[in-house]
């Protein structure tokens, strides 16, 4: 395959970046869950009715 | 229903203004979540391997393999104006409806933007090295798309630069609407100005001139990247709801004991 570097770092910064997007909103999610739990234990956050 | 969230008198938003409701839109987007986020996985990685595979997606007789980085670079293309049309949009609903799901929509679209915007412009660059021996040229094509990223960083910036969050998502709003002038430049660059950048190979108009075994993978890859864009969206949003929420929940309580 030629100029391999090159395609293997654009799949990196996608990868990476596509990582820090995930994972920091699947912590906040956590987070404001948890939060809204404690102020108001009635709230449902889970979609469930 | 929550009086932060009510929105008297908006009766032209009247449709949109039921899911202003946030335990209605927490509802429906945990409902909405996994329909995202799984085909957004299974869909991303099929495309990107189909894209990567030399057996099955054959590399271009002028540019050798570099084209592979098409499968990333043209999905995230798409999204960094997709995304600004629904910023623009957001900020309109905003503005006219002041509908309050729309400023948080918008909030949350912007720095999702500007990561599909950087990945744009970065993986153009390591396209652009092998393909022209350049890093980067000002030309029209590649100038205008690091606009919409400096809008998008703009963006964020304005939201977050008020005391009173109303004044910032306004603000921002107006920002949002003026930049969208940037998107038709992006779009007719390729045709307005002699550019480097090589003009559209899809159109809704004509014919593509791709081949179909790049062509297949490429819409794989665009549609997968694309749900996942919007996975992240619905689970900023919610997770944005519920701190909203819980600041108006804290409120109400200090208020009552003070």
């Amino acid at each position: 395959m030629t100029h391999l570097p090159y395609i293997l770092a654009a799949y990196a910064v996608f990868a990476v970046i596509a990582v820090v997007l995930v994972v920091g909103a699947q912590f906040r999610l956590r987070r404001a869950s948890k939060r809204l739990r404690a102020v108001d234990p009635r709230a449902r956050t889970d979609g469930r009715v | 229903m929550d009086a932060t969230y009510a929105a008297p008198g908006a009766k032209p938003g009247r449709f949109l203004h039921r899911f202003a409701n946030p335990g209605r839109f927490l509802r429906l987007a945990a409902r909405v979540q996994p329909f995202l986020t799984w085909p957004a996985l299974i869909l991303t990685a099929i495309g990107l391997t189909w894209g990567l595979s030399p057996a099955l997606s054959p590399a271009d007789w002028q540019q050798g393999d570099t084209m592979r980085i098409m499968y990333i670079h043209v999905p995230s293309a798409i999204l960094a104006e997709g995304g600004y049309w629904a910023l623009a949009a957001c900020s309109f609903i905003s503005l006219v409806w002041r509908h309050p799901l729309a400023d948080l929509a918008a909030a949350e679209i912007s720095p999702i933007g500007a990561a599909v915007t950087a990945v744009c412009l970065a993986t153009g660059s390591l396209w652009g090295e092998p393909t022209w021996g350049t890093w980067w040229v000002w030309d029209a094509r590649l100038t205008s798309v690091l606009v919409l990223f400096f809008l998008y960083i703009g963006h964020i910036m304005v939201v977050r630069a008020f005391d009173d969050p109303q004044r910032g998502y306004r603000a921002a709003a107006i920002l949002a609407l003026v930049g969208a002038v940037d998107l038709p430049i992006i779009k007719y660059s390729v045709v307005w100005w002699n550019t480097l950048h090589q003009a559209a190979s899809i159109t809704l108009t004509g014919a593509p001139t791709m081949d179909s075994r790049m062509l297949w993978p490429l819409g794989v890859s665009a549609l997968g990247i694309s749900l996942g864009f919007g996975a992240l969206l619905t689970a900023n949003l919610r997770a944005a709801v519920m701190e909203r929420r819980t600041r108006s929940l804290l409120m109400a309580q200090a208020e009552r004991t003070a």
